[in-house]
């Protein structure tokens, strides 16, 4: 029953990503539900972007492909206008298979669209047994042929922060920068002027993982954790209650934990270890970009 | 109050039997009234003179004996319907009641079968008032002791004893003139009993129901309600010297209201909000009047002014843009019911607003000639009264004896808002949270309004009242906040492809109009539709036809030194008017029409995106265009169609983080001069150098007198 839910990115305002929009399918369990996140001004920025998410109508049935869910929570995540082409959404089925076949992927997610001046990128993620280790991000420029893109360091984070502006939509693009460098030569420190190449692909690789530090969310309960350390779907996991689904704190990020460890024993005391192993999203700051509303079927929260 | 959903449990006898003798009554059974049958009983009774009169005569019979204001003649009766409905009225058990309907429909019927238009208007209006209230509990107090019948429980077989007394003295309301003569007096003759005028009598019960029903202001029960409920309980469970214990019931009481009672058997269904949403998108889907056959159709077919919304959608579907389609075919609904509702010329859905809490659907609607909005004057109304009342407060403050110096700014010269049907003001904005909620107008937008938008960015939570806390202050609250963001983003972005809208022929030259541009075109009859090839490479074959917004807020310019001109001669600060006067430069804007091509770029890149909509076939493919200003606004074209629409947060595109400007220095209270400035004291060697400077002085002067007078004395002595 799989009532993960990922989090997916709608528009970005203003971001330098562009407009990031990402839906996430469901891999063989069934979709709970789609978030779509809306990014704010600056993927820089402390302050990261909101999330739409509709997860309430979550299905019960087991799905054993994605191709199904994928559909499915397309239709759901539909409340804040971006959608997939009915082209665009076939070619990904079948794509899709194609990659988990190819690259022996336990699980294969459509992560979302990054919109570009000229071409926009869709981004799949390719996820193997334990939920929580690092995935594999491929990307496609027209749904069809599908790359690996590199794990993402450090060192990547720092240098393409200085970049602004939309993603041009060539992963061959270069972006120059220049900065000011200190350069020793034989004693004496020169400030030299460097251009300075930002590849549009270590760029891309960045913002999908800080989007996903950020604003990847899931709700309690659908993971737990197994005693040997791997991170399993729930399959009992019957989706949140009306009452418990307007909580911030059912939901977690879904990323290594930050701050559990900064909590105090009482508190840690009343946490299931097997299923409160990650974030919740109650301390998160600042407290209004997470807020939680519902339309008629559905609880979205942003 | 309205009605729970029908109690499974049997609700208290009397009510019940009572309705189910009107029901059997309804069906046409022989009314067998037992012997108290009291007048109010038999004026339950449907259409049936024969058993009205029948019951006349009990009635007679029985005034003597329940020294009741009866009497044969319509007008007593109609006194006792009264009276009885009064009863009715003053508090009376809620109980659920589908058969409520049953008393009040009777009743209007026997009315006007007694003929009279006091009684009928009489007894109208207490019927309204009946309908109102849910009034069963002396309903079946009177009931209890009126009626015998066999399905009567054995408990309300003892209202029927208790009731007797309890009922004599009945209940007095205040202003019921008929209840003062106490009908337990023996010998009571209620034929000399005049009754009094209905209308105040009427008006004074009316006011009366009316204050009781109000409902109080931490939550959403009113005192009649209460009152209800309280004797309700009282009188089901007969407590002991309840006048004692009256404290702590009402205290029960009302906790109970809002703890709902916990059946240990069946949880009661909850009312999910989705439940009242899916009610409320129901009525969308109905068809008014219930279908009166093929004439509605045709007048449907006929042109409307609803636009197609699901052809649009699925243009923009293959995009990849747009809502669901179920959201899309209520939105349509919704558009529908807003046409039927105001008198809309032409109606267009915007597009969707997202919100934090909630979001808002947009349609653009004019409307039609001649239709113009009252709430306008109101308002501008409302504004000139509060100006005219600042004047005389300041005239006051002049009248202190202490002057108060003036501060020298002055605000800057407020630039009127556009007219009705024009620039910024073209068309009107409804919006509503959901497809099924009421549609609520937005205000028009002020210049000042837009210049404040540009300098903030507020998400949206979805309420129109909430307020806009920000700075620079925005002079509004949410709906004005969401006005002048519609504003922008529909001068911003509505665009069309080249040739679909053209100039009209009749169109005066630029310069009638201040050099502005022209501000109305009109449909091009003989548009061929561009190649979506075409359209898709060059941005020269889009066109805006949304006029340009100036940096002063409008469309069109206008020049806020005039109106100073106006207040010099209202005003007595001439002087200060003539600083302010500077030579202001009209503000120009690209007019109107003008191509995409034209747009100035953001940081190197152009502000439109265009795609195909599917490259694997051209053929059949839409062009579409995006805006990279304003992130969410897009516009598709395939042949003669073309359609706008934005969906997203309302706000514009930024590269940097958005930061809101820092406040303004304070400013200075007065100027610094001299006079203000405080001097220094000397110091004590400046004192004594002072001092000693004076004092050669003197000794100086001293001598010379002495040689002055020496010099005379030997002028004398020569």
């Amino acid at each position: 029953m799989g009532a993960s839910v990922r989090p997916s990115f709608s528009e970005g305002l203003g971001g330098e990503q562009g407009w990031p929009k990402a839906l996430r399918g469901r891999g063989p369990q069934a979709v709970s539900g789609i978030l779509t996140a809306l990014g704010r001004a600056g993927l820089w920025s402390p302050r990261r972007q909101l999330l739409l998410a509709t997860w309430q109508a979550l299905s019960r049935a087991l799905v054993t492909m994605d191709a199904e869910s994928l559909l499915l929570s397309l239709e759901l995540a539909s409340g804040s206008g971006q959608g997939l082409s009915p082209d665009r959404r076939a070619s990904l089925l079948t794509s899709l298979l194609l990659v988990k076949r190819d690259y022996r992927y336990d699980r294969v997610l459509f992560w979302g669209r990054i919109l570009g001046l000229v071409a926009d990128y869709y981004i799949a993620q390719g996820l193997s047994e334990d939920q929580l280790a690092p995935r594999k991000t491929l990307y496609s420029l027209n749904c069809m042929e599908w790359s690996l893109l590199p794990p993402a360091t450090e060192e990547m984070m720092a240098q393409t922060s200085v970049v602004k502006g939309r993603f041009m939509g060539d992963p061959s693009h270069e972006y120059e920068h220049t900065e000011l460098q200190k350069i020793n030569e034989g004693g004496k420190v020169f400030e030299e002027e460097v251009v300075v190449q930002i590849k549009e692909e270590t760029r891309l690789v960045s913002i999908i993982d800080q989007i996903d530090k950020a604003v990847a969310i899931i709700p309690r309960g659908a993971l737990f954790k197994t005693p040997f350390g791997p991170i399993h779907v729930n399959r009992t996991f019957e989706g949140l209650s009306l009452s418990e689904a307007k909580k911030l704190s059912s939901y977690f990020h879904f990323r290594e934990p930050v701050q559990l460890k900064n909590k105090t024993l009482l508190e840690k005391a009343d946490l299931d270890p097997s299923l409160d192993f990650m974030d919740s999203l109650e301390h998160d700051i600042p407290k209004e970009r997470k807020s939680l509303g519902a339309s008629s079927d559905f609880h979205y929260w942003s | 109050m309205g009605d729970p959903p029908p109690d499974p449990e049997p609700p208290s006898q009397p009510p019940s039997s009572r309705r189910s003798s009107q029901v059997s009554q309804r069906r046409g059974l022989e009314l067998s009234r037992p012997q108290p049958a009291f007048p109010e009983e038999a004026e339950q009774i449907p259409l049936d003179t024969s058993i009205l009169q029948s019951n006349r005569g009990v009635l007679a019979s029985q005034a003597n004996l329940q020294g009741w204001s009866l009497g044969a003649s319509p007008t007593q009766q109609e006194n006792l319907t009264m009276f009885q409905a009064e009863e009715a009225q003053l508090g009376g058990v809620e109980y659920p009641s589908p058969n409520m309907g049953f008393p009040s429909e009777l009743q209007p019927q026997l009315y006007l079968e007694e003929g009279g238009t006091q009684a009928t208007q009489n007894a109208g209006l207490m019927l309204q008032q009946l309908q109102r209230g849910q009034s069963n509990l002396f309903q079946q107090l009177e009931s209890a002791y009126l009626e015998t019948q066999p399905d009567l429980l054995g408990q309300f077989n003892m209202y029927q004893r208790d009731d007797l007394q309890f009922s004599q003295h009945g209940p007095y309301l205040r202003d019921e003139p008929t209840l003062q003569f106490s009908p337990s007096e023996p010998g009571f003759t209620p034929f000399t009993l005049e009754v009094p005028e209905p209308e105040p009598l009427e008006l004074a019960v009316q006011n009366a129901k009316a204050y009781l029903l109000q409902t109080s202001v931490s939550c959403s029960l009113s005192l009649y309600e209460h009152l209800v409920n309280l004797l309700t309980k009282i009188l089901n469970q007969r407590p002991e010297d309840p006048l004692s214990i009256l404290e702590s019931l009402n205290r029960t009481t009302q906790w109970q209201w809002f703890h709902p009672k916990l059946d240990t058997l069946r949880d009661d269904p909850e009312m999910q909000p989705t439940y009242e949403m899916a009610d409320r998108q129901k009525a969308l889907f109905l068809r008014n009047g219930g279908g009166e056959g093929q004439q509605e159709m045709e007048e449907e077919v006929a042109e409307t002014a609803v636009p197609n919304v699901m052809e649009t959608a699925f243009y923009l579907e293959q995009a990849g843009v747009g809502l669901s389609s179920d959201e899309s075919f209520r939105i349509f609904m919704a558009l529908k019911q807003l046409v039927e509702q105001q008198p809309i010329h032409t109606c267009r859905f915007w597009g969707k607003i997202l919100g934090l809490s909630r979001s808002y659907l947009v349609a653009e609607v004019s409307f039609r000639e001649g239709e113009e909005e009252g709430e306008e004057e109101e308002a501008e109304e409302m504004m000139e009264g509060g100006e005219g009342m600042d004047a005389p407060d300041e005239e006051d403050e002049e009248k202190d004896t202490d002057i108060i110096p003036k501060p020298m700014w002055k605000p800057p010269p407020v630039i009127p808002r556009e007219e009705s049907r024009s620039g910024t003001n073209k068309y009107l904005y409804f919006v509503c949270n959901e497809p099924g909620r009421p549609w609520t107008r937005l205000p028009h937008v002020t210049p000042v309004q837009i210049v404040q938008a540009r300098k903030i960015k507020k998400f949206f939570t979805g309420f129109l009242d909430a307020p806009v806390v920000s700075y620079p202050p925005f002079p509004g609250n949410e709906a004005n906040y969401l006005r002048a963001q519609i504003a922008r983003i529909s001068a911003a972005t509505h665009i069309s492809p080249l040739g679909f809208y053209q100039f009209g022929e009749e169109e005066g030259d630029e310069e009638e109009e201040g050099g502005a541009g022209r501000d109305s075109y009109e449909e091009n009859p003989d548009f061929e539709g561009i190649p979506v090839l075409e359209l898709v490479d060059s941005m020269a074959n889009w066109v805006h036809h949304a006029q340009h917004i100036l940096p002063q807020g409008r469309c069109t310019w206008v020049n806020p030194l005039q109106k100073i001109e106006e207040e010099e001669e209202l005003g007595e600060e001439e002087e200060k008017a003539d600083e302010g006067m500077e030579g202001v430069e009209q503000e120009v804007g690209p007019p109107l029409l003008t191509p995409l091509s034209e747009d100035a770029e953001i940081m190197h890149m152009s502000p439109w995106t265009t795609r195909l909509s599917c490259s694997l076939c051209p053929q059949y493919s839409v062009a579409v265009v995006r805006s990279n200003l304003w992130p969410g606004a897009y516009a598709y074209a395939s042949g003669k169609k073309f359609e706008n629409i934005y969906i997203g947060w309302g706000h514009k595109y930024s590269p940097e983080n958005f930061n809101p400007p820092l406040p303004a220095p304070v400013q200075q209270e007065y100027p610094n001069s001299p006079e203000i400035l405080e001097m220094s004291d000397p110091t004590v060697e400046e004192e004594q150098a002072l001092k000693a400077a004076q004092e050669q002085a003197l000794a100086a002067a001293e001598e010379e007198e002495d040689d002055e007078e020496e010099d005379e004395e030997e002028d004398l002595d020569d």
